[in-house]
């Protein structure tokens, strides 16, 4: 559970062309962590590059090493298939899985983790776990068997969530959450993620400085000279530090609006 | 801007400000043109059909009235449809049972596994195997497919002879039902794959993803999102390979040497010929009450065919809520 992770030197690469350049940072466990910055500044990027979700796009490499809890992602011989299962994500829009219903939802990482065996009491538990983890299991527990989609986007969201820690990774990814969401969905999802940084490393990726700055430890300011540039890490803090007394001006302008 | 045509109440200094365009004008010739035109595609659609219907009814009816010993083969209509109606479902069977797999495999291979630089052509050249007329795929299952086969017919038929599918003795030519079934397979596949490949192409991108994020493989990824997603496009793939193998005529014509039986062993040489096929190689000989006789199998074809297109849309329709379709 809960893992710190230590960027170092980190390149990302897609093809030839370079997206994210030397990025160095540390991810302190039981904490959330908010990466912010203007769009195309390579953030998302860096994020999935945390459990080698970029790979999906062909020609995706990096250079530098991220290491979690001492143990190199990138090292010779790791299958980006055994990070995911340690390190879960949750995406923009609300995902669950259309043919599946909820509770086929919430086991679905588990049955890909081997966990065929498991006996159906035991099943139900983690089910019950989880949609309470979420903040979700008095709202479906009389309808788990209904189709994910059948809830509301809000819903549907924290079912992601709840997919996300049946399985219970050391570090949790989201890549702004709440941005298809009403501001009561977004409540309730900030919620939760206060919730969940007792039990996990949180990693989340805003264009909401205002939610960066409620529920944020920490948080990291990426930022690109220009297009076709690679994005850059510019200052990382705490976030009370980050929204009050930033050390660089390039932050501080785009924490106060006066950016492009 | 016309001005629209006003009644004029008062005298000349009641006019007013001219009228604003009304809200919510009607004028939308374009959209008219075009729900017009899909409309009457629609009708023209269910006017063909009926239009076949009646013709097979009005045709076929006086076969299925007559006496028996007038239809030919001296027993009735049904059993003389009988072995025809076996053999066309039992050539279809195989067809799909071989073609289905396959072409989910390949339509997989091109859309999730190949490098792209080979997926495309790969994906054209299948397309183009739709393109080869059914003749020439019925010469060469006779002069190059029935031949290869023999050997793996005499082999089928020593290990698993005691299955009646496999129980011999084998056609020393080759040309037996599973043959015309392997030759209707090749025939379906590429409408099969092409279907297959396009919907697996739509799966959509935040799927994959939710699955690859949890720990997927790349087939955990397919097993948990690109097969149930592509499901109901997966039936609509098969049912059209079916339809076609159903009323493939020529291949099946050529290959088998027909023989009026009920019989489930595929590598013997007396096998009971299609529907289409028999109507086909029966015509240009017929006259009176056999030309009806004809027509009637081919109002059985008909029937056939529409009640498995019946039998799949409810197989796609009994789990809609839970259809690709929601997300």
């Amino acid at each position: 559970m809960a893992k710190r992770i230590d960027v170092k030197d980190l390149d990302i690469y897609y093809g030839s062309f370079r997206a994210v350049e030397g990025v160095t940072m540390s991810i302190e466990p039981r904490s959330i962590t908010a990466l912010i910055g203007p769009s195309g500044c390579g953030k998302s990027t860096f994020l999935r590059s945390l459990n080698r979700m970029h790979e999906v796009i062909p020609g995706a490499r990096v250079s530098g090493s991220v290491l979690l809890d001492g143990q190199d992602l990138y090292g010779a011989g790791i299958d980006p298939v055994s990070v995911r299962r340690h390190v879960g994500m949750v995406f923009q829009r609300p995902n669950p899985f259309p043919t599946m219903s909820i509770y086929e939802n919430v086991v679905a990482g588990m049955r890909l983790n081997g966990g065929r065996g498991v006996r159906k009491a035991e099943m139900d538990g983690i089910v019950e776990g989880a949609l309470q983890g979420a903040n979700l299991w008095n709202e479906v527990k009389d309808r788990l068997d209904r189709p994910g989609s059948s809830l509301s986007g809000g819903q549907q969201q924290r079912l992601c969530i709840a997919r996300a820690i049946a399985v219970k990774p050391d570090v949790l990814l989201m890549d702004e959450p709440c941005s298809a969401l009403d501001p009561i969905s977004t409540l309730a999802i900030e919620d939760l993620m206060d919730q969940l940084k007792k039990d996990y490393t949180i990693v989340i990726v805003t264009h909401n400085m205002q939610q960066a700055a409620r529920v944020s430890d920490r948080t990291g300011f990426f930022n690109i000279a220009g297009t076709g540039k690679p994005g850059k890490l510019i200052e990382m803090d705490e976030t009370s530090t980050m929204f009050s007394t930033p050390s660089v001006q390039a932050t501080e302008d785009y924490i106060s609006g006066r950016f492009g | 801007m016309t001005t629209p045509a006003t009644t004029q109440v008062g005298g000349p200094l009641d006019q007013g400000p001219p009228a604003e365009p009304r809200i919510g004008s009607r004028n939308r010739t374009g959209d008219k043109i075009f729900s017009g035109t899909a409309t009457a595609a629609g009708i023209t659609i269910l006017v063909t059909l009926a239009g076949i219907a009646a013709f097979l009814l009005y045709e076929g009816f006086p076969a299925l009235v007559a006496p028996a010993e007038d239809v030919p083969g001296g027993e009735g209509f049904w059993p003389y449809v009988q072995p025809l109606l076996f053999g066309t479902v039992l050539a279809a069977v195989i067809a799909l049972v071989i073609a289905a797999p396959l072409s989910i495999g390949i339509a997989l291979f091109i859309s999730h596994y190949a490098p792209r630089r080979v997926a495309a052509p790969l994906g054209y050249l299948v397309d183009l195997l739709a393109a080869v007329p059914s003749v020439v795929y019925g010469l060469w299952g006779i002069f190059f497919l029935a031949p290869q086969l023999v050997p793996v017919f005499r082999w089928l038929e020593q290990t698993l002879g005691f299955l009646p599918f496999f129980a011999g003795p084998t056609s020393a030519t080759g040309r037996t039902m599973l043959t015309a079934g392997i030759v209707l397979a090749v025939m379906i596949l590429p409408i099969m794959s092409g279907v297959n490949r396009e919907v697996f192409l739509q799966t959509p991108r935040l799927q994959e993803e939710a699955a690859l994020a949890l720990g997927a493989t790349r087939s955990e990824m397919i097993r948990m999102t690109v097969l149930p997603f592509a499901r109901s496009g997966m039936v609509s793939g098969a049912m059209l390979g079916l339809g076609r193998a159903l009323g493939e005529t020529l291949a099946v014509a050529l290959v088998l040497s027909p023989a009026a039986v009920i019989s489930f062993n595929l590598i013997g040489s007396t096998n009971s010929s299609t529907i289409a096929a028999n109507i086909a190689l029966n015509f240009p000989e017929s006259s009176g009450l056999a030309v009806n006789t004809l027509i009637a199998t081919g109002l059985v074809l008909f029937t056939l065919t529409f009640v498995v297109n019946f039998i799949a849309r409810a197989v796609v329709a009994r789990r809609k809520d839970f259809s690709g379709a929601n997300a």
